[in-house]
């Protein structure tokens, strides 16, 4: 199986697609001429012309909206969006159109679209560049929510999202473009609603998705030295939500702590955890504990920064409160 | 027959050009087709009143010839982006009129199944793909539209956007507009971008909304050739329409026009005090009411008479009727639809 | 919450009987509590309206807590009217003697001898282990569910999770027989229960289980025993066990060996009565003027002690009744606090386990105990002859302080008398039963 980087996945992805379904293109700021804000497009443009790989102006309402129009009529629009938090200016496109055209329409129109790019903070980048937003996408029906973890799953849930029918919201991160990891050759696609386990423990069951994955694995591996063996789940889509996993193995281990980007006041792990009480109540043996970003706005300063975000060390002293 | 030209302090200078001539045939049809659509929403403001139709209710009154008009001057495999007003289209496009009055009844035979109502009617087969309820949020659908009428080599479908002038503020205008400026230098672009500008943006007049009431020349800041008429001839509608389509349709590069034109009726339909207009205003508009202009004119022709001006009437409210009794006959929607038409794949639920 | 056992120190409330609003008259029947020893029924010591519970179902409360509020008087008084309050329930009746001795062991009044005369006002709830027991019990969804399944009380196991909580692992232990694993830091392994292939196994006690290992602590440690054996002859005995049956039929189905010679210690308890008696204080010997017997029962986890009332005047055949009734009722659980209390000597009895003989703690703070081997064949020497008797073993355990060897033995000696001229046990009244 060949090793590949997170970037080199995704890429590699949109060209088998584009490649196979000529209804597939691509729309987003500097994508083309430019290559992509983190080079995931590199080529593409003279691969494909610039019928199919679009480089736009910065109008992310625009363009988005556009894309709602263009998968309407047929087409497989992939969209990137230069950060997530640029997506806000279209939130009326993704929130009122995309996700809801199907619903209102009475099924009579639908929107297989991708909008893709990086979720939550870089380095030092400060507020307006570093927002975490999967509980907000999170909250809409009609739209999926993925957020792969690791090269393999960004291949494969890129590949369900762009032969889907409906809106996805592809959560990339930063950090994660230069991840090097096993990617199959084959044309495998991962299912949307399957959370991945990427540990198997008895003691305590860790979820999380995204960049938080390899920090939750880290904790897991040092908390395995002290005896305690996690389940560690890579939810990989928000939206499905893989509930029925994370029950299964709250079962086993009869203790949870979720883990997430973001800020925890309305967020993805607050609904793993009411998923837990609601589902697995009686088979809990300490509370479910979340860790998840600072509630602030993402600081500049290096310092400020770390300490807003998860990491092992907040991750292990959850565990170490959970299995006490 | 009158052109209408705007000059810089929004005051319609109205000329009178050359009539176009339009067959009294194509103009009787129109005739009987702005007829229904008037009685056809009258009947859905009563029906509103009753408390059979809920929600929003905007109705078209007043505006009949723009839809007339424009549909007139498009093909059947055309398609059509339009605003929450979206009644006449969907009519005038040939969906069944039972469908439609079910619709806004919420009723499981609507042509949404009851889950869109009278602000997102959709007929899809007919190229109709919606009625927004968000002002200026279709403009970027209807520009991506349009450049997939062109993505797939040797079409010459347009694709045709009504908006209202308070679209024209909305941030989402300009940043399909720009978009549709570049595509539309390559040809990848066929849209049809149709201002029905009747005077008001909900109770705020153009001139109090708009710094630039010349609401056209925005278009050239994005180098959409542009063009304005009086939306209340469906005749000048249709041809100054018609010439603008065969150019978006031969060149692929978006074209605009600025209708002007005049709701009678309120906003909605709880827009009772309509505190924003005189009623003298009201009445002027009223002397320039589609239907009637074309009564008159198709009575000069000798195609129409006392008779047959009330056989149509009738002919009309029958129709109506007819779409009321479907609507009132028809089953709520089953509980269960409660939970389809969310995803295309309806197994990627939640598992 | 009432005490109900000389050891008790938190009672729960299985269910109440009555319910807010419903009149109340002395004596009925008002909840049904567990205490380590058995379940009771509690009565209503005064009458009234039952205006409050304070400890619902399930609950524990310390000795002494308020669980219900009984507003005495008229139907319909309102406790909003009662300028002094609500009323409490009253203390049981018979006042605790002061002595110096042990507090856990109040001294039985003697007018009164009942052993639960110490009343809460006098005991400190902070000194209460577990002073918020009346609290819900900690416990997790897991913990619950698994004690429900397994049918475990969980006001019997002690949490050692996070702030006391009961979880999933003193649960296991529990049913696996091993002590709940202290607290643990996650970085240390989590433990199972005990090691595989270690050479003990731990096992957890009930409360029960712990109350008798604090009794019995305390009384070996603080009472200084000694024990005298003797030995007799039940040939006679059982004769009359056998006319007795063979005269009174069903009446005297319930007469047991066992009776025979409970019956013959409380005599001989009456005829020597310094053994029936409590060390009061370093200057005071206690002697009791009525014989109140214990009698040692084994059930499933443990250990009750039913006592036996005035059983010097109990007829034979209702003494035969009685102690049927006290010993399937404790086996049973359904005995009430009445019958728990105020024993002033017990009797144990390991005959039925084909013990020869063996010698029994003191039930403290009573003076002695009786324990009674099995009867069988055994060759004693009759008018010179080696001949077959059914023979029996006693040993009477006494606190020294109370009396000596030559005290214990005369008790035995009267016992002995007694039961080998068994008709003395009959008295005037015997056939009246």
């Amino acid at each position: 199986m060949p090793e590949l980087t997170y970037r080199d996945a995704l890429k590699s992805t949109l060209v088998q697609e584009m490649d196979r379904d000529p209804r597939v293109l691509l729309m987003g700021e500097d994508i083309g001429v430019y290559g992509g804000t983190f080079l995931v497009t590199e080529g593409l443009l003279a691969r494909y012309g610039p019928k199919r790989v679009i480089d736009t102006p910065i109008s992310e309402a625009g363009f988005i909206g556009c894309g709602i129009g263009m998968a309407m009529l047929g087409l497989r629009p992939v969209i990137e969006v230069m950060t997530w938090n640029f997506s806000l200016v279209a939130a009326d496109q993704i929130i009122q159109n995309a996700a809801k055209i199907r619903y209102f329409s009475g099924g009579q129109a639908g929107v297989p679209m991708v909008i893709r790019g990086p979720n939550g903070a870089g380095v030092q980048l400060s507020a307006q560049h570093s927002q975490a937003l999967e509980s907000l996408y999170g909250y809409f029906p009609g739209l999926f929510v993925a957020a792969p973890a690791t090269p393999a799953d960004a291949r494969g849930l890129l590949r369900t999202a762009i032969r889907g029918s409906d809106p996805v919201i592809f959560l990339e991160n930063a950090s994660l473009y230069g991840l090097r990891g096993e990617v199959p050759d084959e044309e495998y696609t991962v299912p949307f609603g399957q959370a991945a386990v990427a540990r198997h423990g008895r003691d305590v069951t860790l979820v999380t998705h995204g960049r938080t994955l390899h920090m939750t694995l880290a904790a897991a591996a040092q908390l395995a030295a002290g005896g305690v063996e996690s389940d560690v789940i890579d939810l990989r889509t928000l939206r499905p939500l893989d509930m029925a996993t994370v029950v299964e193995s709250v079962r086993r281990t009869h203790r949870a702590v979720v883990i997430e980007d973001q800020g925890g006041l309305y967020g993805v792990a607050g609904e793993v955890m009411a998923g837990i009480y609601e589902r697995a109540f009686d088979d809990l043996d300490a509370p479910v504990v979340r860790v998840s970003g600072e509630d602030v706005p993402m600081p500049y300063a290096r310092t400020l920064e770390v300490l807003a975000q998860p990491n092992e060390a907040k991750i292990m002293e959850a565990v170490r409160r959970t299995v006490a | 027959m009158t052109r209408v030209r705007v000059n810089g302090d929004g005051q319609a200078m109205v000329r009178k050009v050359e009539h176009p001539g339009v067959d009294t045939d194509v103009l009787l049809e129109w005739y009987r087709s702005m007829v229904f659509v008037r009685h056809f929403e009258e009947q859905a403001e009563r029906s509103f009143r009753r408390g059979k139709v809920g929600g929003y209710l905007h109705l078209y009154i007043g505006q009949e010839a723009v839809a007339v008009g424009v549909l007139g001057a498009i093909r059947d495999d055309d398609i059509i982006f339009a605003s929450y007003r979206d009644h006449a289209y969907v009519l005038l496009r040939g969906t069944d009129p039972g469908a439609v009055m079910a619709e806004l009844y919420g009723k499981a035979t609507g042509v949404c199944k009851g889950k869109g109502g009278s602000m997102h009617l959709f007929d899809v087969q007919r190229g109709f793909y919606g009625g927004y309820g968000v002002v200026g949020g279709h403009l970027p659908l209807a520009a991506g539209a349009a450049y997939t009428l062109r993505y797939d080599h040797g079409g010459d479908r347009v694709c045709v956007c009504f908006l209202g002038d308070g679209a024209m503020n909305t941030g989402a205008f300009h940043e399909a507009l720009n978009l549709a400026g570049l595509w539309g230098h390559d040809g990848l672009c066929p849209l049809v971008l149709v201002v029905e500008n009747n005077q008001y943006g909900m109770g705020t007049s153009v001139p109090r909304s708009s710094a630039v009431p010349a609401l056209a020349s925005r278009f050239d800041a994005y180098d959409i050739p542009n063009e304005v008429c009086d939306g209340m001839d469906p005749e000048v509608v249709y041809d100054v329409v018609r010439r603008g389509v065969d150019e978006v349709r031969r060149t692929g590069r978006p074209w605009a026009v600025e209708t002007l034109t005049y709701r009678y009726a309120a906003h909605g339909a709880a827009d009772l005090l309509q505190p924003y207009r005189a009623k003298t205003e009201v009445q002027e508009w009223r002397q320039r009411d589609p239907i009637a202009q074309t009564e008159q004119r198709l009575r000069h022709a000798g195609a129409l008479d006392d008779a047959k001006v009330e056989a149509i009437a009738a002919e009309a409210e029958r129709r109506v009727q007819e779409a009321v009794t479907f609507a009132e006959a028809s089953p709520e929607p089953a509980p269960g639809e409660l939970y389809t038409d969310v995803y295309g794949d309806e197994r990627q639920r939640e598992r | 919450m009432p005490k109900m056992s000389d050891a008790m120190t938190e009672g729960k409330v299985l269910s109440w009987r009555k319910r807010v609003g419903d009149r109340v008259a002395r004596g009925d029947v008002l909840a049904e509590i567990e205490t380590d020893k058995v379940n009771v029924e509690i009565e209503a010591e005064s009458a009234g309206t039952l205006s409050e519970i304070v400890v619902g179902e399930g609950n524990l409360a310390p000795v002494g807590a308020v669980i219900a509020r009984i507003n005495g008087g008229a139907a319909g008084a309102r406790p909003a009217e009662r300028p002094s309050g609500p009323p409490r329930q009253e203390p049981a009746t018979g006042a605790p003697a002061r002595t110096d001795a042990p507090a856990s062991t109040a001294a039985p009044a003697s007018t009164a001898p009942r052993a639960d005369g110490a009343a809460a006002p006098e005991r400190p709830a902070a000194t209460e282990a577990g002073a918020g027991a009346a609290e819900r019990i900690k416990a997790s969804p897991l913990a619950r569910r698994l004690a429900a399944e397994r049918g475990i009380d969980l006001s019997r196991v002690t949490g050692t999770g996070p702030g006391g909580r009961i979880v999933e692992r003193d649960i296991e232990a529990l049913a696996a027989g091993a002590p709940a694993a202290p607290a643990r830091p996650a970085t240390t392994a989590p433990a199972e229960a005990a090691p595989a292939g270690a050479e003990y196994e731990d096992v957890t006690l009930s409360r029960m289980r712990q109350a008798i290992a604090r009794s019995v602590a305390q009384s070996h440690q603080t009472i200084p025993h000694f024990y005298v054996t003797n030995e007799v002859e039940m040939r006679r005995a059982l004769d009359l066990r056998t006319q007795l049956k063979e005269a009174y039929g069903d009446a005297a189905a319930a007469l047991s060996v066992n009776d025979l010679i409970v019956k013959a210690a409380a005599l001989a308890l009456r005829a020597r009565p310094d053994l029936n008696a409590t060390f009061a204080s370093p200057d005071t010997v206690r002697r009791f003027r009525r014989v109140h017997l214990g009698i040692m029962v084994a059930v499933p986890d443990g250990l009750v002690v039913p006592v036996l009332r005035d059983a010097d005047r109990l007829p034979l055949l209702r003494l035969a009744l009685e102690a049927r009734r006290l010993i399937e009722g404790a086996r049973e659980r359904r005995l009430r606090q009445d019958d728990f209390s105020g024993a002033t000597f017990s009797i144990s009895n390991l005959g039925m386990y084909d013990v020869t003989m063996f010698s029994a703690i003191i039930n403290g703070p009573q003076a002695g105990i009786l324990a009674i081997g099995r009867i069988e064949e055994r060759p004693v020497v009759r008018d010179g002859a080696i001949v077959a008797r059914p023979m029996m073993a006693l040993t009477v355990s006494v606190d020294h302080r109370v009396t000596d060897g030559v005290g214990a033995a005369a008790f035995l000696a009267e016992m002995k008398r007694l039961l080998e001229h068994p008709v003395l046990l009959l008295g005037s009244s015997a056939a009246n039963a």
